[in-house]
């Protein structure tokens, strides 16, 4: 007898145009003691089903069928009933511990009233029983720690506190939505440990809701796929990704970088079938394509970067060293990766390559002539032609407000001034095929395209220059796996058959295996190490690699 | 990868839009634009809706003076709102009146929006020392009472124009007052929406490309921040008809030879205490209507446009 049984619930969100199902007659079971993953891409209503569960859904959107038992009881028979339990007998886990805590009340002072609202205890009772909870979610010094706000908690510590206030009135269930997913891998794991273990001592059913395989095969005991608000399919985690049934589920677990080995491409399984070949890369016969020289195409050396506040800006005593002495090498034709938690510099080094800021100090080359010192803008836009980057947001990196073939063409133009008009049509064609998108899309606005369409659209303008070297900053951390795989396998393409040298950065271990054949690993702005991809991962040398690596989520950890 | 093909007019994406079917559910909007279009259709094609011409000394008739509204005792059909004091129609001298008004509030809500704006947005991308002076300008600007700083450019510029030009100057004056007094709205707008707009990424992406700064400010950051500045622009623009009318009852706007519709309220107002009432009546609550409309069809695009009010 399962704890807890969803039986046949559909949401639907009536919208102008149609009613859009977020949930369509989902079934899931979840017993007591065990952890069940919702794993889907984005929009696949896996967020919506934990919502629904406990009847959050934001208007206009309402459950429309389907109840769900918690016990013996059916928890959506009548509202009162879930306002009840909600916080009660189900704890809730949210994504961002920023804005799940109050920032103007102290710990102590919310988890106090939480725990009052729904239990009847007195005011010293709700207090120890307050610091027993943050002590059992591993915070230190809880008694002191009890009064303190929630800024003065790093970002894992917060969403320890948002777990303990989860947990405060003994819930017999827990949904957990994305919670580890805005934390670095290191905090990650320390997090998902703590869940497992209160899963256990607690005898909780855990929903865990999250778009990462490798937490799944890390955490869940059963895991549940969702695709376009239906349940694609159910079953222990084992058995869902070594031996999935679905062809959906199939496509998702190729599309997960393994952590274990170098793959040249990245399995491609379509429904219809196609696709799953080399790209015809169109713009190969205009490309004034350079043999790969042995050579370092970019130097680094010692690089420093500092963010200081001057007399006329907003004003703070510090300076942050974003950059601190960072020297590597980049040889023409290869892909660099650059690694890092968030805050490591690694966006702010892919910067100072592109020149959109100047380095406080240190040197950086490309084809031997250093490129910070340039004063002539002629000289620099020499330079800009060769360098260009694609950026993690797909949303923000495409000027809405115009046409994909004006985006397109503002850098043909602007570095050929002279180009013909019908030249320059068929070039954006040729760069458009070359990025696996049909010639028609010329036409539309970015709006009408997905984020992974988006991110190649990106792609196409940054080839319009025909550069040497390509700065990938998280390309496709903003994208779903399965897009994720295709854009991978499209930049590896690209890169065999244009000769780009490809600095790639990311805070995704696995990903970088795959695409990089040398690797830089970055904290708080230094460089701890830089070594060969395979080196890297089967020897590490530096202990904060060990640590990187032992922490990251592995999808393999199934098979043990 | 998948495409539809649909060929689309701009006609169909307009219907397609949000802004089209916020507008037709929302009846507020409906009606103010219905008001606001008949006013603007008859104020600028007054010449060919009334048989009268004010300004024309030959049509009009002394004896005729003072007639009342139509409906009262001793009014003629022919003069629906009566007539004034030198036997103008007053509907008629309205509309004329209101067509000056519209043209001095638009081109003083324009002249201030290209200042603010072009300030602003510069004031926003460049950042620094001049990011700082124009920012301080604005607030000092803000300081003064926005009827002061009119009153005080229309001191000057009467100083410094002949007596003969005074007349003929005095539009543009109006004009220059009105606006310099309004560009602080517009500039502090633009600079905020400049600063959210120039870290997103398409920026930087331009900026790697090469493109120069003026026209990544002017093709790329400008039409993204429009909207908030159409937005304070709608808003404004009754502001600025409502600082005409003011200007001009105080005398100091446009001749009366020329009467907007402050004019004819400062004229009428003469008359008030004497029984005439409708001689400052009509161009009054006329003015309301329209400054009305205005800021409700104001009211509606700032909770369209704006994504964070939405529901």
């Amino acid at each position: 007898m399962s704890f807890l049984k969803i039986k046949n619930l559909s949401v639907d969100y009536p919208m102008r145009k149609e009613t859009v199902y977020a949930a369509k007659g989902v079934n899931i079971e979840v017993n007591k003691g065990e952890i069940l993953g919702l794993v889907g891409e984005s929009g696949s209503g896996k967020s919506t089903v934990g919502n629904a569960i406990i009847n959050l859904i934001d208007s206009p959107g309402k459950v429309s069928s389907g109840s769900v038992i918690l016990g013996d009881l059916n928890i959506h028979k009548d509202p009162k009933n879930i306002e009840k339990y909600r916080g009660k007998k189900i704890g809730l886990i949210f994504q961002d511990p920023q804005t799940s805590l109050n920032p103007i009340l102290t710990i102590g002072e919310q988890l106090i009233e939480t725990i009052q609202t729904h239990l009847n205890l007195t005011k010293e009772e709700a207090k120890n029983k307050s610091v027993n909870l943050l002590k059992e979610v591993g915070i230190k010094d809880a008694e002191i720690r009890f009064n303190n706000y929630p800024h003065q908690f790093s970002g894992g510590m917060r969403q320890r506190v948002v777990i303990s206030l989860a947990l405060c009135c003994e819930p017999e269930l827990l949904i957990a939505d994305e919670p580890t997913t805005a934390l670095d891998v290191s905090i990650q794991s320390q997090i998902l440990d703590l869940i497992k273990k209160l899963t256990n001592e607690r005898n909780l059913a855990v929903i865990l809701i999250t778009h990462d395989m490798g937490v799944i095969a890390e955490t869940a005991d059963r895991v549940a796929v969702m695709k376009s608000g239906n349940l694609i399919e159910i079953g222990e985690t084992k058995k869902i990704l070594t031996n999935p049934q679905e062809t959906y589920t199939k496509s998702l677990v190729s599309s997960v970088p393994p952590t274990n080995k170098k793959i040249s491409r990245f399995v491609i399984i379509d429904s219809e079938k196609k696709n799953n070949h080399k790209n015809n890369i169109k713009i190969l016969n205009r490309w004034n394509k350079k043999e790969i020289i042995e050579q370092d195409l970019v130097q680094i050396k010692n690089l420093d970067k500092s963010f200081k506040d001057n007399f006329f800006t907003e004003n703070s005593k510090n300076s942050v060293m974003a950059v601190n002495n960072v020297t590597f090498n980049i040889k023409e034709g290869e892909s660099f990766g650059l690694v890092g938690e968030s805050g490591s510099g690694k966006s702010t080094i892919a910067k100072m390559i592109v020149n959109l800021f100047k380095p406080s100090s240190g040197d950086i080359f490309f084809d031997k002539i250093c490129i910070t010192k340039i004063k002539q803008k002629n000289e620099m836009m020499r330079f800009r032609k060769q360098i260009q980057m694609i950026f993690q947001d797909p949303y923000s990196s495409l000027n809405g407000r115009l046409k994909v073939k004006d985006i397109i063409s503002e850098p043909i133009k602007l570095h050929n001034p002279s180009i013909s008009n019908s030249d320059l049509n068929s070039y954006i064609f040729d760069l458009l095929e070359s990025v696996e998108l049909i010639q028609k899309s010329a036409d539309r606005y970015p709006h009408e395209f997905s984020g992974g369409q988006r991110q190649r659209i990106s792609i196409a303008r940054a080839l319009a220059t025909q550069p040497r070297l390509l700065v990938c900053d998280e390309p496709t951390s903003a994208l779903d796996v399965s897009i994720q795989a295709q854009i991978l396998n499209l930049l590896k393409d690209l890169q065999e058959q244009l000769n780009l040298t490809i600095l790639f950065i990311s805070h995704d271990l696995p990903v970088v295996r795959q695409m990089c054949d040398r690797i830089g690993v970055l904290k708080d702005g230094k460089l701890c190490e830089v070594s060969n991809t395979e080196d890297l991962f089967l020897k590490p040398k530096h202990d904060y690699t060990k640590e990187l690596l032992r922490l990251m989520p592995k999808i393999e950890s199934i098979y043990n | 990868m998948f495409q539809v093909d649909k060929n689309i007019s701009t006609w169909d994406r307009i219907k397609d839009s949000d802004i089209y079917h916020s507008f037709i559910k929302s009846p507020t909007a409906i009606v103010s634009s219905i008001i606001l279009f008949i006013i603007f259709f008859c104020s600028f094609f007054v010449e060919f809706i009334t048989p009268y011409n004010p300004f024309d000394p030959s049509s009009l008739s002394l004896m005729e003076a003072f007639t009342p509204p139509s409906w009262t005792e001793g009014g003629l059909a022919k003069f629906i709102l009566g007539t004034d004091g030198q036997g103008r129609d007053m509907l008629s001298t309205i509309l004329y009146g209101s067509r000056i008004s519209l043209i001095v509030g638009f081109s003083a809500i324009i002249f201030s929006l290209i200042l603010g704006v072009g300030l602003g947005l510069t004031a926003g991308y460049f950042g620094g020392k001049y990011e700082m002076i124009v920012m301080r300008l604005t607030d000092v600007q803000l300081t003064v009472p926005s009827i002061l700083m009119a009153l005080l450019v229309d001191g000057i510029a009467r100083g410094l124009i002949s007596r003969e030009m005074h007349d003929e100057m005095a539009i543009y004056v109006l004009i220059f007052a009105i606006g310099i007094s309004e560009w602080p709205q517009f500039a502090r707008v633009s600079r905020a929406a400049t600063l959210v707009e120039k870290n997103k990424d398409y920026v930087s992406a331009s900026t790697i490309i090469g493109v120069s700064n003026l026209i990544i400010m002017f093709k790329h950051i400008l039409p993204n921040i429009l909207r908030p500045v159409l937005v304070i622009g709608t808003i404004g623009l009754a502001l600025a008809i409502i600082a005409e009318s003011t200007l001009s009852f105080l005398g100091v706007g446009v001749p009366p030879t020329t009467p907007s519709l402050g004019t004819l309220i400062r004229l009428g107002n003469d008359f008030l205490f004497s029984g005439e009432w409708w001689i400052t009546f009509f161009p009054a609550i006329f003015l309301v209507i329209l400054a009305f409309s205005i800021n409700l069809l104001g009211d509606w695009m700032r909770d369209t446009l704006n994504p964070r009010l939405k529901k």
